[in-house]
């Protein structure tokens, strides 16, 4: 059908189909191609302007990403499986993380053997809290991080700082894009000898502490460390582990999302260990004293 | 260099099994004037000589800073090296943002090396004109990297490039073991009589002709000030050149032997 020289009604913005008016008012989708078949040459005035902007509509400039275009929602997301607290400590030649084993599904207790601390290299380990299906991404990424060492094979290691970093950028940019890894990271490791303790939260906020608790930790965990920590500055590591346990123990009486189940990521000068998973004693004989819930 | 039907590209095998044109890209670095680089177990060195176009103009620039920890000199195209230098930076900066520590130098000149091979094997590109000596310190202590326009790098102990550079590396050979033990200040001073040794006779080191980069434990990577540089310049001027056939200064009567066996070293084809 041949259709007279048409008026471009108006472009539509996602996608810069010219919407062709036709007889009566009706509109036809029409694309560049077909453009030339309405018989316009490329010279004549309408394809000359063409992929401009219309009067009053928004122009995408060639090139750029369409972050406003709504091509895609903004994602802000929910966390589906979690993690709940990680609890890192300093002592006196190293560090010491440790989280539970549970990745809960909502309030269902639903994973009840997810790894949530990771030995990176000899000198770093990393605990995490939250989403764990962004874990076990950024973790691939870690990982091959590792892996273009070990090919480089030139004598260096990644630093704990370095990751520290290389993660508050990473999270920090997804944070700007509106679709953060929902992720509570701890790094821990020894830095050019001296031992180093650092988190990273999922919008990219950083800070560097003799003492990290993520979550619900930092309400209940966070004091307890604080008060030990003050008593003994240079704590041995059998102390740190008892203090971790005990802040653990408490964690798992008052968060409702916690396991018995644990592990920790112990970082000294000899390098990295993550423990197997080992389990809290708990006392509940007090249980059916309390009330009001 | 003779001309032959197999050097027109770049992405052409001569039958002997030779690039034609990266060899002639690395004629471009022979041409360049002379730079000298060499290491302690502290400290590396880089020494270049400037050369000025015509009395008018100010002497070339040889020595680019590349991060705190990096420096290079360079000999060949000018351009070529800018270019090369701008991504060596952009390298260092991405990496000390998202890393907070300095980026290794093997592997800066690893991903150099990567990038200069490219363009000896498509047909729309050609080598890169001119050789690098980078200076840098790093965790595995100072280092100092040669690269070619063939996009080879090598780790070298000291090394010359550039024109009339082979009684550098003559100077350099001979000295080779008393470099590890110096201290910073014997270590230029070995630098500036290797870069010496490159004169032809007529010229002397001076402020205006010599560059000084050095980098090491401690030090950021620095390029020497005209004082600076007159200091080290006067302590070596009254020893006697290999290569020339007399001393900036006389202080006692020079060996008889010295002329004759010096004039051999100097020569170099080029």
């Amino acid at each position: 059908m041949a259709l007279k020289a048409t008026l471009i009604r108006r472009i539509c913005p996602p996608c810069d189909d010219k919407l062709v008016h036709l007889r009566l008012g009706m509109t036809k989708r029409v694309n560049t191609t077909e453009m030339a078949h309405l018989g316009t040459d490329a010279f004549s005035a309408k394809s000359f302007w063409h992929n401009g902007p219309a009067p009053g509509a928004f122009y995408n400039f060639p090139g750029m990403q369409s972050g406003s275009c709504n091509k895609e929602a903004q994602r802000s997301q929910q966390p589906i499986t979690t993690g709940t607290s990680v609890l890192g400590l300093k002592f006196e030649n190293g560090v010491i993380i440790c989280a539970d084993t549970l990745g809960s599904y909502g309030s269902m207790a639903r994973f009840r053997d997810c790894q949530r601390v990771m030995k990176v290299n000899n000198n770093i380990a990393v605990g995490v809290g939250g989403d764990y299906a962004d874990f076990q991404y950024l973790k691939r990424i870690i990982d091959q991080k590792i892996m273009d060492e070990h090919i480089a094979d030139d004598g260096f290691s990644l630093k704990p700082k370095a990751l520290y970093t290389w993660l508050t950028r990473v999270m920090y940019n997804r944070r700007n894009r509106f679709d953060p890894l929902w992720n509570n990271y701890v790094v821990g490791g020894i830095q050019e000898g001296v031992p180093f303790l650092g988190a990273v939260d999922l919008r990219g906020m950083a800070y560097q502490d003799r003492h990290i608790a993520t979550g619900y930790g930092g309400y209940i965990a966070l004091p307890l460390l604080r008060d030990a920590a003050e008593k003994n500055p240079n704590m041995t590591q059998q102390q740190a582990k008892d203090i971790m346990e005990k802040c653990l123990e408490v964690l798992y009486y008052r968060d409702a999302r916690s396991f018995p189940k644990y592990q920790m990521a112990i970082v000294t000068a000899d390098g990295v260990t993550v423990s197997d998973v080992l389990e809290l004693k708990s006392n509940w004989e007090v249980a059916h004293m309390i009330s009001g819930f | 260099m003779f001309r032959n039907q197999y050097d027109s590209d770049v992405t052409v095998w001569s039958p002997q099994g030779r690039l034609h044109q990266v060899e002639y890209a690395m004629e471009a670095v022979k041409l360049g004037s002379a730079t000298v680089g060499l290491k302690s177990k502290t400290h590396a060195v880089i020494l270049a000589l400037k050369r000025a176009s015509s009395e008018l103009s100010a002497h070339q620039k040889k020595i680019i800073p590349i991060d705190n920890h990096i420096g290079m000199s360079i000999a060949g195209l000018t351009a070529d090296a800018r270019i090369l230098s701008r991504y060596m930076r952009t390298e260092c900066l991405n990496y000390r943002y998202s890393h907070d520590d300095a980026l290794p130098v093997s592997r800066l000149i690893t991903d150099v090396g990567n990038k200069m091979q490219v363009c000896t094997q498509r047909y729309d590109r050609r080598p890169y004109g001119v050789g690098l000596l980078v200076a840098g310190f790093d965790d595995n202590g100072p280092h100092i990297y040669q690269t070619c326009p063939s996009a080879n790098y090598f780790d070298c102990k000291a090394m010359a490039i550039g024109a009339r550079s082979q009684s550098a590396r003559t100077y350099l050979e001979k000295n080779l073991d008393k470099f590890a033990d110096c201290d910073l200040e014997e270590l230029v001073k070995h630098g500036l009589r290797a870069l010496r040794d490159t004169l032809p006779n007529e010229v002397d080191l001076s402020t205006k002709n010599v560059s000084i980069g050095v980098v090491g434990a401690g030090l950021d990577f620095t390029i020497y000030g005209e004082e600076e540089m007159s200091r080290l310049l006067t302590a070596i001027e009254g020893e006697e050149r290999r290569g020339g056939t007399q001393a900036a200064a006389e202080a006692a009567q020079p060996p008889a032997a010295e002329p004759a066996a010096a004039e051999g070293e100097a020569m170099e084809t080029e």
